[in-house]
């Protein structure tokens, strides 16, 4: 057992102190104001404090800390996108993840277990030799292997999964990882909050004060606030703080769904995910099943569950896995994927001065985080996109210059 | 002790019927209708689990599935929940999540290092990078519960659709009482309950002749339906329920739902509470009277309402001694069975609690309790023991609320009842019962009637039923504050994650003092009962840390699943819908190798003995150049617009014009979403002035139906859509022979005057209603030929018989692939991206920029004014090449950098060389040019710029003289 643990059993008190300080009031201004206390504001809050010393901060949330999407994601860290811009940027969040747990002194349970995209048609392995192609290019580890390493890998695979989809190789991308989302959220908002940033839970945003162009200020639940900067990170809730600021965006909210099993115990090491199938699986460290699928087939602005999702799941992961039919769902959820026509999220500055824009994050945007608020954070305090995120920018909707993610979105759309 | 009484009279088991079966090695037998847990309880078997973290000993809590305290394993299934399932002859069971079996489990050392491993310790430690590996895999050895078996079967369990008018959740007293009064209004009514048997807590607790009754009349009412042994898992929209059951799920859709599911009996939280023979007084009720189990022999009860003074009388009928009745509470109003235990002259401890229970010298089991004064929800400072080997707790209920709270209720939390109860039901959604507040039996009952009425209304079945809703209890049955605070800790209020008293309070200290954020940090609630058991306790330690009430606080969402159901149920048989078309059977006589195209089977070549794929894709190949080639080409899209609009319908929907197409003619088409991205194409051929016949991709037909049916439905113009993709068989007859094997089956007039390149004819073929299309898109001279798909066998037998004379080859999708290859012909999809514009595709010459308006107009000029970044062009590799080639999406590599990449490759038997598409950059795009592909082993090949098409540049083969 770890030493440091000692302290705990040898101190009369709890020896830890609040992880997130309670704040009774709004201040009446701030240098610059986040909405949305999931991991991607947190984090830029955080980065805004460390590396350019801004703390006169306030991150304002709903609901409370990594309640959206941060904490209803399957927590799958990876970087074998097919653009360019995508496979830099992913890979630079990667590399944070990395020492994530060591900067924060708080162990996420990052834990690498390596992803495989199984691929089923001719079109799938011709697409994962084009994602292990550009991820090679940038020096990242992809490649395009046969079943034989997928058995290996995972022995107990059905490879013909039931006789009707059978694998035909898969992208193996080596530093694919999960990690404990919640964790990820307290982190950033610990850290940021020990910089002297203000976190306000329950806190609703109502309005957002644009004057000739210029951001003023925003009306919130617990009165009204003045700043210069907004960065506006709430995923599923972005089309409706966009309208309070007059913006127009191509994002549309569809739900993503998941379910966990019962925990049973470790079994399965990698992530596997089937694009064919609607699959993507990892067994967490408490050794619950965690799942899902892809995007309901429908813009709903809401996290309803549906029971065709489970049905559906499950028989695609009896395919798979056919010995885990006594295996039981435990519990299903829903999230607000805010989606853009070219699955790449959008990040930077906007039309109006000083609103920055940090959304489109679909089913992608949990791996994004650490590098998502490093870079929010200098594109915010700068003023100026940060160099990574420049393919990302809300222009290139108008511009026609898209970044084509589709390719590797984890599974169809 | 545990043991068996003698038969009770209202016993659920069969004791001429004797089960044999294994637990951690050892032989047990018990009666039919034992669960697995009250079979080893009577053979004195206490101690059947151990607990997650801690490795506790423990038994029964609850003994309905609202604790997971006692799983087990079975065979190949795992966490099986013992306190519920029946046992069976013949079961092999093992207790889950130990290391070195249930007595020996070494694990259980954790429990004694519980001070080193507080609420989140995992957190807090472990995670230096170079560690962490080694560390996770000391968790996930230790972690989890039961085991997987590699070698356990696919289940496949049916499903059932049902409907009914009014579904009600609970069999018991209020639940029966609805279910009758809405069939007796004439409502369709079916009533599930998880039990073995209807009758709710009329089944084990005392004094209800008025429910015995009640089921009575409920089984001779013949518009209700009542499934016992059956669970309702969740509440999704518009009143669509899973029923679960042992063999099957069951899809409700209801009329109206009634929620009688009654209420969870809560723990008290005392130290030690989770030593074997302290248990819910509800669960030794059940034992005592469903099983004749003795749960005990000297009982210490735990009360803070009338139920557990019941529950007192009930042990002292079943010859149980009760050492004590220890009540919570200072004063309250008392009643007939508080008055009983009274004259029966047992030990009474008012405003008292239990401080700890002391464990045996095993640890498995209680052998006293220590009492204290309980004084503003804190044990007083002095003690008095009273020996015990059991203890019952009846402090009070949470609402079984869970499928209310997915139907979308509010809830208010009644500070009279201390317990959440219905505020605003949505519509076609009611209550009834505990679940709504109301524990007198009478009571409920009348409760059920108001709520059968009402839901009789709803459906237009009775009158709007006015009855006044009943009143609650004068008298809360549960107790705000069964929480007891010790030095020592082991108190726990969360029994499958082993959360302590403290581990909450620390948890709230570290600022994690919101709900839903106390139950992601802490895990209460997170395990396989979902918190039925604690998450009550959880959100009144909460509230009364943060000095709120439970209102304020609020509860955590409820999601599906009510108890957790096997991927087998959800999963069903498996539905893999796979398409053939009608020729499927001629191809796998000819000996087609199969490959899947989304959900249709095609054939990929035809196999022929002694040769291997590639020289029979390439013979394929040549069959076409040179003789004639037979194609099955059904999975095609096939749909067809007619109507006065159907010409303006493709203008807008199609880059090209076909207003002034010519009937009689094809055109090719592409199709463009909004941002001017190709998504598809195909032919479209005018067969009237108002009527088209149109084909897309195999892969692209469904989407491309259902859009197109969504802008006819936007633009509502004067046209409508068919999709007829499954109606119709087609083949593609192909080659230098085909007119001349055609001829013998048709006397339509295919000279080149009457029948042109690109025209279609309707007509007979070998006296089949035909359409034929004479197109080309592997290059040579062919015919597409379209029947109704019933005579689609009979066509491909007519052409091979009479093409036998030309040596007609079959000939698979990689011989098309290459064939169109050759022609420079590209596939959507595979030449193209989810961003390519027909520019870069080579495709601009379709695209109609003047016309008024098609989908992707708008996107297109803008484009058209922007400098083009890549350009689709044909190469070839060197003459003689013989090292490794490209393989489709290997990159093209200019200085270093990405610029571009293959799309199609492959060995052209007709041109004897590599030839290929790829994607470059627009100026390295001159035919001539050479540019260099990085292959997987990272060498660099080169390829030169061709023109296309490769073969035929001419379209010589299109004509007569050829």
């Amino acid at each position: 057992m770890p030493l440091r643990l000692l302290r705990f059993g040898l101190s009369k008190k709890h020896p830890e102190p609040r992880m997130f300080t309670t704040h009774d009031q709004l201040k009446p201004a701030y240098d610059a104001v986040i909405i949305g206390a999931g991991g991607h504001g947190l984090a830029a809050a955080y980065y805004l404090a460390r590396e350019h010393g801004m703390t006169n901060v306030a991150v304002l949330e709903k609901g409370y800390i990594g309640g959206g999407n941060t904490g209803r994601n399957t927590t799958i860290i990876r970087s074998n996108y097919l653009t360019p811009e995508g496979v830099q940027f992913y890979d630079a969040s990667v590399k944070l993840w990395q020492d994530l747990s060591q900067d924060f002194d708080l162990n996420l349970f990052y834990a690498n277990r390596g992803h495989f995209t199984l691929a089923h048609t001719d079109a799938a392995l011709r697409t994962s030799r084009w994602r292990a192609e550009v991820n090679k290019h940038y020096g990242i580890e992809s490649e395009v292997v046969g079943p034989e390493e997928v058995k290996k890998a995972a022995p107990m695979i059905d490879l013909s999964c039931g006789g009707h989809a059978p694998i035909l190789g898969a992208l193996y991308h080596a530093p694919g990882s999960v990690a404990r989302h919640d964790a990820v959220a307290w982190g950033y908002g610990r850290g940021a909050d020990q910089r002297g940033v203000e976190i306000h839970q329950r806190t609703e945003v109502l309005g957002i004060d644009v004057a000739a162009g210029k951001v003023k200020g925003l009306q919130t639940s617990r009165g009204y606030i003045a700043t210069p900067k907004i960065l506006c990170a709430v995923a599923g809730s972005t089309p409706r703080i966009l309208k309070m600021a007059g913006l127009d965006s191509p994002i549309y909210v569809h739900p993503l769904q998941a379910m966990v099993s019962e925990p049973v115990k470790p079994w399965l090491d990698p992530i596997l995910v089937s694009g064919s199938l609607h699959v993507y699986i990892s067994q967490s460290a408490r050794g619950e099943l965690v799942m899902g699928a892809s995007l309901d087939p429908y813009e709903v602005h809401s996290t309803r569950s549906t029971l065709d999702f489970p049905e559906g799941l499950s028989a695609h992961m009896l395919d798979m896995f056919p010995f885990l039919s006594n295996v039981k769902v435990m519990r299903q959820w829903a999230g607000m994927a805010d989606m853009t026509p070219d699955f790449a999220p959008i990040m930077g500055k906007t039309p109006i001065e000083g609103f920055y824009l940090d959304a489109g994050w679909g089913t992608w945007g949990f791996k994004a985080t650490p590098i998502c608020g490093k870079t929010m954070a200098h594109t915010l305090a700068t003023d100026t996109a940060h160099p990574l995120i420049t393919g990302f920018s809300l222009d290139r909707f108008r511009d026609y210059a898209l970044t084509g993610e589709k390719g590797a979105a984890s599974v169809g759309h | 002790m545990m043991r068996r009484l003698p038969p009770q009279s209202h016993e659920w088991i069969d004791r001429s019927r004797t089960v044999n079966f294994e637990f951690e090695g050892k032989q047990y037998s018990g009666f039919a209708g034992d669960t697995i847990s009250s079979a080893l309880l009577a053979e004195g078997q206490t101690t059947l689990a151990r607990s997650f973290k801690y490795h506790r000993p423990r038994s029964v809590l609850s003994f309905a599935n609202h604790d997971a305290s006692v799983l087990m394993q079975a065979g190949d299934v795992p966490n099986m929940r013992a306190d519920v399932t029946p046992v069976e002859d013949g079961m092999q069971l093992t207790a889950i999540n130990t290391f070195g079996g249930l007595e020996q489990d070494k694990a259980r050392v954790l429990g004694a290092l519980s001070r080193f491993l507080p609420v989140g310790f995992y957190y807090k430690a472990f995670h230096s990078k170079r560690l962490f590996p080694m560390w996770e895999r000391m968790f996930r050895f230790l972690t989890g519960l039961g085991k997987v078996d590699f070698a356990a079967p696919h289940l496949r369990t049916p499903k059932q659709y049902d409907f009914c008018d009014v579904l009600v959740i609970g069999a018991g007293p209020s639940g029966l009482s609805a279910a009758l009064a809405a069939a007796e209004a004439g409502a369709a009514v079916v009533v599930v309950d998880e039990q073995m048997r209807a009758g709710g807590s009329s089944t084990y607790q005392p004094g209800s002749r008025m429910a015995v009754s009640l089921l009575e009349k409920v089984q001779a009412q013949p518009r209700i339906r009542l499934l016992t042994g059956t669970c309702a898992v969740g509440y999704y929209a518009d009143h669509w329920v899973p029923l679960v059951d042992k063999d099957k799920m069951t899809k409700m859709r209801a009329g109206t739902v009634i929620v009688a599911a009654g209420a969870f009996e809560q723990p008290a939280v005392f130290r030690n509470n989770d030593l074997p023979g302290i248990m819910l007084a509800t669960a030794a009720q059940r034992l005592l009277t469903h099983y004749a189990v003795q749960p005990m022999q000297r009982a210490v009860v735990l009360t803070a309402n009338a139920d557990g003074y019941r529950a007192a009388l009930d042990l002292l009928e079943h010859d149980i001694e009760v050492a004590a009745v220890v009540d919570l509470r200072k004063a309250h109003a008392g009643g007939i069975a508080e008055s009983a235990v009274h004259t029966r002259g047992l030990e009474v401890y008012s405003g008292a609690c239990i401080y700890e229970a002391i464990a045996t010298a095993d640890k498995r089991g209680v052998k006293a309790v220590k009492i204290a004064r309980f004084d503003d929800g804190q044990a007083g400072p002095e003690q008095v023991e009273v020996a015990c080997d059991g203890v019952l707790m009846s402090v009070g209920w949470a609402p079984a609320a869970n499928l209310l709270y997915q139907a979308g209720t509010r809830m208010r939390y009644a500070k009279d009842l201390e317990q959440f109860v219905p505020d605003a039901l949505p519509e076609g959604v009611f209550a009834c019962g505990r679940v709504n507040g109301v524990y007198r039996l009478d009571a409920r009952i009348q409760d059920g009637r108001r709520a059968g009425l009402a839901a009789a209304a709803y459906l237009g079945l009775a009158a709007v039923n006015e009855s006044p809703v009943v009143q609650a209890e004068n008298e809360s049955p549960t107790h705000p504050w069964p929480i007891v605070a010790h030095s020592k800790g082991k108190n726990f209020v969360d029994f499958d994650e082993d959360l302590q008293l403290c581990d909450l309070q620390n948890a709230v200290q570290e600022g994690f003092d919101n709900i839903e954020l106390l139950k992601r940090f802490s895990t209460i609630g997170m395990g396989p009962s979902q918190g039925k058991h604690s998450n009550m306790n959880g959100l009144r330690i909460l509230a009364r840390l943060t000095g709120k009430e439970p209102q304020e606080v609020g509860t955590t969402t409820a999601r599906p699943f009510f108890h957790p159901v096997p991927m087998s149920h959800l999963a069903g048989r498996g539905f893999n819908p796979e398409r053939r078309t009608p020729l499927h059977g001629c191809h796998a006589k000819l000996g087609a190798v199969w490959m899947p195209a989304g959900m249709w089977q095609r054939p990929e070549y035809y196999a022929q003995s002694g040769k291997s794929r590639t020289q029979c894709i390439q013979e394929e190949v040549m069959a076409v150049r040179t003789g004639v080639g037979i194609i099955d080409v059904g999975t095609l899209g096939k749909l067809e617009v007619i109507g006065p609009d159907a010409a303006e319908f493709l203008e807008r929907v199609y880059v090209s014009k076909y207003a002034a197409l010519k009937v009689g003619m094809t055109r090719y088409a592409v199709m463009c979403d909004e941002s001017g991205v190709v998504i598809d194409d195909g032919v479209v051929a005018r067969l009237a002035d108002d009527h088209f016949y149109f084909t897309t991709t195999t892969s692209g037909a469904a989407a491309v139906y259902r859009e197109l049916s969504r802008l006819n439905t936007m633009w509502r113009l004067d046209c409508g859509i068919v999709n007829h993709t499954g109606a119709f068989a087609a083949i593609n007859l192909a080659g230098p022979k085909s007119r001349a094997v055609l001829q013998q089956l048709t006397q339509i007039d295919l000279t080149p005057a009457a029948f042109p390149y690109l025209a279609i004819r309707q007509g007979e073929v070998a006296g089949l209603p035909a359409r034929l299309m004479r197109v080309g898109f592997v290059g040579e001279w062919g015919y597409e030929i379209h029947v109704p798909a019933g005579q689609g066998v009979a066509l491909w037998n007519a052409l091979m018989a009479v093409g036998e004379i030309e040596a007609i080859r079959p000939f698979g999708v990689e011989a098309q692939r290459l064939l169109r290859l050759e022609k420079g012909h590209i596939i959507i999809g595979q030449d193209t991206d989810g961003l390519t514009t027909p520019a870069e595709a080579g495709l601009d010459w379709a695209v109609k920029l003047d016309k008024a308006f098609f989908v992707g107009q708008r996107s297109l000029k803008i484009l058209a004014a922007k400098a083009q970044k890549q350009k689709l062009v044909g190469f070839m590799l060197a003459a003689g090449f013989n090292g490794t080639a490209p393989q489709e999406c290997h990159l093209v590599i200019r200085a270093g950098e990405i610029a571009g990449r293959v799309t199609s490759i492959a060995w052209s038997p007709s041109l004897q060389r590599h030839i290929g598409l790829a994607y470059v950059q627009v100026d390295m795009a001159e035919v001539g040019s050479v540019f260099t592909v990085r292959i997987g082993n990272g060498d660099l090949v080169d390829a030169t710029v061709v023109p296309v098409p490769f073969y035929d540049p001419a379209n010589l083969r299109q004509k007569e003289a050829a």
